[in-house]
């Protein structure tokens, strides 16, 4: 596994969506790309633990790196959804109020959403939002048609498996662990996997981004995590949804538990706001999950416990001044004194509709210290796997007359085939644990939540892989699965 | 478009013994889908024994119960189509079936849903915590152990007392893992009083009334759950909670019927069952669309699934060949200290047999139907218990064609 002294232009650390969408975004020039990621799979972290909102841009303060990244990535979304094969739906939003004072803070929102450069904001009243959504909670509202809700998995494996496609080169269960400066000015970055040199380092990780950033020689952030729990809701939840209800903002322009249709038509209800010490602490609490079921009730009137799924927490890494504890913008910055190194930290929301515009600013900065050229190979287009569930009957037979795994329905609740796990397995960004495929197909996603498939994709995991009964595993390093075989039993 | 006189949608213990029922009774155009590989259903993987006391006198294990319909089928030359998923179902009984030989649209006179039922899972419970892999429900640990000689774990706590979790608490136990206890919200066990014993007492695994999980532990493999008492009304008692080490949750905490199809095919369910409604021909909302078995209610035994899937088979032929059946304009109503009853609605004039679960345990107890007030039925039950199906005959003499039945527990 180890990898000594391999040569790159830039490196990335950090494989969230942020970091595949530099990657791909350095990808148009003749660089040679590596995105180092700690876990075994890309976009595990804060990349996977949202909302999958692509926001308009309203909430945020005029001029910042937030409303910019913001207002300039929800523009450009159809066409980097089409670019790259992802689903993704133009739903709109409401962000409901029910006191007076809710009107005042909805009405400077529209101000400041108006000088941020969204467009069609308008307040409506309860007769407009029944015509919307008749579920939505709430008196009046904002009415933000410009909102959507995209699949942050698809995303971020689309963005890496294009910029794989393109030459960059991806290093998963890869952890940066410190870094000295050859000679020449290069970085010698030391890893789990044996060292990388380069000329370039970008900090991209995340959570971890204020850590990384010191010991790359830019100490002082301090990274707040602030957690958030989810439901999951049943897609016959969803369907009594179409548009995503958000509460009117706190004055600290957070937004309480709201409830999301997802692309696929689940409901996520949360995430709620709590300040924690940990930084990667994924556990959902009693008093948290309670809360959601409350507040989330509120804001949709099918917050039943019969449709509960799932229920997750993510942690978002935000900025803050560690005397006034205020929520700081995005930073992204080129130290003129650490030469080669470009810091991106405190990258939270709305960071999954900003990670293109991030990346341009990131491949900017790089472009102005030196001259690029042009990958002539490079195609924005990655066209993914067919998703079998969506299409019509007559796809969905020729599908199988070409190749018959398609025809064999492997999770039942997502009606996800043989066909989907095994390219999910073999992509050139491939799964090889049981959340890698289920966030590749939804396979396991459903209301069984694997009931059915578990099985299944365990055993596909072993058959392609090669991987031994105790390798077998759910997520992350140490998360495995058995323990090994039965008393005396020849296996299978 | 091929068409069938009866679709059985599932290969297990309802839809075997349907098929074979319907062929007995002149039925020649039967299509048996199952999606497995294998039929039998979930018998396959329950290699226990105890099961065919009633049906067949003898104590069988799973797959052996199974394995006599599987043989049966296949004497009487029954066509079932194996690795074979139905994608839709219509109220027209129009059937879209998907398998490797492609996607296959075809026509029933009658449906039979024998789906039977899925687990509750962590999820649907809400257990806080974190995501860590050791957590899964009985049925998979059964899946993983007994088809594919897996082991799940070493150090064991089990959520729930349904009967699949103490039969994996032994199950386990026999495979040299330590079962550290089994924990039930309610203050009585979900499962049969003869798996207690079997399961639990002959190997000394302690069983908690009245406890339940309330946190996940461990980061990447379970490291630990909190254990908390709670009150008459499953709240938590603050105060009450405790760690407990293990590296794998087995969840045991009810079963689902499951009816995604049905549902497409708007067949209206009832909530206390999550079955279809039906009446005592055991014929849907739908016309010509039946349902026996799990996906109808849950069984405490396998052999119940087969009586009840043979009774189905009655009023599927009578349906086949006349296109229809006698009206079931009276509801039969779950009153004081009944759960659910099947079937929900009767004609009045034929004779059925009334299926029913209490509500919670109950000694020397009376169970009555009454019809328009006047009493039709009235048995004395010893000991019932939640976990066990009461059946009774309800005899046509007894009925009227006017008025609607309740059932009560007195």
């Amino acid at each position: 596994m180890a990898v000594m002294n391999r040569e790159f232009d830039v490196v990335v650390i950090g494989g969230g969506v942020v970091g595949c969408a530099i990657a791909r975004e350095l990808s148009r020039y003749r660089l040679r790309v590596a995105v180092l990621e700690k876990e075994c799979d890309i976009g595990t972290q804060t990349s996977a633990r949202n909302t999958g909102m692509l926001h308009a841009g309203f909430l945020y303060q005029t001029g910042s790196l937030k409303a910019q990244c913001a207002v300039e990535g929800n523009r450009e979304f159809d066409r980097v959804a089409e670019e790259l094969d992802v689903p993704f739906r133009r739903t709109g939003k409401l962000v409901v109020g029910f006191t007076e004072a809710h009107r005042a803070q909805l009405e400077q929102f529209m101000k400041r959403g108006e000088s941020n450069g969204v467009p069609g904001l308008r307040l409506i009243d309860r007769a407009e939002m029944d015509r919307l959504d008749p579920t939505a909670g709430g008196n009046f509202a904002m009415y933000v048609p410009t909102s959507g809700v995209l699949n942050p998995f698809l995303y971020t494996i689309a963005l890496a498996e294009n910029a794989v496609h393109n030459g960059a080169e991806l290093f998963r269960s890869c952890a940066f662990t410190g870094e000295i400066r050859l000679a020449d000015g290069r970085h010698c970055l030391h890893t789990t996997r044996g060292d990388f040199v380069t000329r370039w380092v970008v900090n991209s990780a995340g959570l971890q981004s204020a850590m990384v950033s010191a010991w790359l020689g830019k100490p002082g952030y301090t990274i707040a995590p602030v957690k958030g729990e989810y439901f999951v809701l049943d897609k016959r939840a969803g369907a009594h949804a179409s548009i995503s209800v958000y509460p009117a903002p706190n004055p600290d322009n957070t937004f309480d538990t709201h409830a999301t249709v997802t692309v696929e038509g689940n409901v996520l209800v949360g995430p709620d706001s709590q300040w924690v010490e940990e930084l990667e602490d994924y556990a959902t609490s009693p008093a948290g999950l309670d809360g959601l079921a409350e507040d989330g009730a509120r804001m949709f009137a099918h917050m039943k416990r019969e449709y509960y799924i799932r229920s997750f927490a993510g942690v978002r890494p935000k900025l803050i001044d560690p005397k006034t504890k205020k929520v700081q913008d995005f930073k992204l910055e080129a130290p003129e004194d650490i030469p080669g190194f470009i810091n991106l930290v405190g990258i939270e929301s709305p960071g999954l509709t900003s990670a293109l515009p991030l990346a341009r600013r990131v491949a900017e900065k790089i472009r102005g210290r030196e001259e690029l050229s042009l990958n002539e190979t490079f195609t924005p287009y990655r066209s993914g796997p067919p998703r079998f569930s969506e299409l019509t009957l007559e796809r969905q037979a020729e599908l199988i007359a070409e190749n018959a795994d398609y025809g064999e329905i492997i999770c039942r609740c997502e009606q996800v085939t043989k066909a989907e796990i095994l390219q999910a397995i073999h992509s050139p960004v491939g799964a090889a644990t049981v959340n890698g495929v289920k966030n590749r197909t939804r396979a396991s996603m459903g209301r069984c939540q694997g009931g059915y498939c578990q099985m299944r994709i365990t055993q596909m995991l072993r058959q392609e892989l090669g991987q031994s009964i105790t390798e077998v595993s759910l997520s992350s390093r140490g998360s495995y699965l058995f323990t090994g075989a039965v008393r005396g039993g020849g296996e299978e | 478009m091929k068409s069938y006189q009866a679709v059985i949608i599932g290969g297990g213990p309802a839809g075997l013994g349907a098929a074979i029922a319907l062929k007995k009774q002149g039925i020649q155009d039967i299509l048996v889908v199952e999606r497995e590989h294998h039929l039998g259903g979930i018998l396959r993987q329950c290699i226990h024994d105890g099961f065919g006391l009633t049906r067949f006198g003898e104590s069988l294990s799973g797959p052996e119960y199974a394995q006599r319909f599987i043989e049966e089928a296949q004497r009487l030359q029954i066509e079932c189509r194996t690795d074979c998923t139905v994608l839709h179902l219509t109220e027209d009984k129009i059937v879209t079936l998907c398998s490797r030989a492609g996607l296959e649209v075809v026509a029933a006179r009658a449906v039979v849903l024998a789906m039977g039922c899925r687990e509750r899972t962590r999820g649907a419970l809400a257990i806080a915590g974190t995501r860590s892999a050791g957590v899964m429900t009985a049925g998979v640990a059964q899946h993983y152990m007994n088809l594919r000689n897996i082991m799940v774990g070493r150090e064991v706590v089990v959520l729930g007392s349904g009967d699949i979790g103490l039969i994996m608490a032994r199950r386990m136990t026999l495979e040299g893992a330590k079962v550290k206890g089994v924990f039930e919200i309610q203050p009585y066990p979900s499962g049969l009083p003869r798996n207690i014993m079997q399961c639990l007492n002959d190997y000394d695994i302690p069983l908690y009334l009245s406890h339940t999980v309330t946190e996940i532990r461990g980061r990447e493999r379970l490291s630990a759950v909190t254990i908390s008492q709670v009150d008459e009304a499953m709240r938590v008692l603050p105060g009450t909670e405790r760690e407990l080490s293990c590296d794998t949750l087995i969840l045991s905490v009810g079963l689902i019927p499951e009816n995604e199809l049905s549902l497409d095919a708007g067949v209206v369910l009832d909530y206390r069952t999550k079955g279809a409604l039906v009446d005592e021909y055991y014929q849907t909302s739908v016309p010509g669309i039946f349902a026996a078995g799990n996906v109808l209610h849950v069984h405490d035994l396998v052999d119940f699934v087969t009586l009840e899937a043979e009774a189905l088979a009655n009023a599927v032929t009578e349906y086949v060949k006349r296109n229809t059946m006698p009206d079931c304009k009276l509801t039969v109503v779950p009153g004081e200290g009944i759960g659910h009853v099947v079937p929900q609605r009767c004609s009045g004039r034929d004779a059925f047999t009334l299926s029913l679960r209490v509500t919670r345990p109950r000694r020397d107890c009376i169970v009555t139907v009454h019809q328009g007030g006047r009493e039709i039925l009235r048995q004395t039950v010893k000991n019932a218990l939640p976990a066990e199906m009461l059946q009774y005959s309800i005899p046509a003499e007894r009925l009227n064609a006017e008025g609607d039945l309740e059932v009560a527990l007195l």
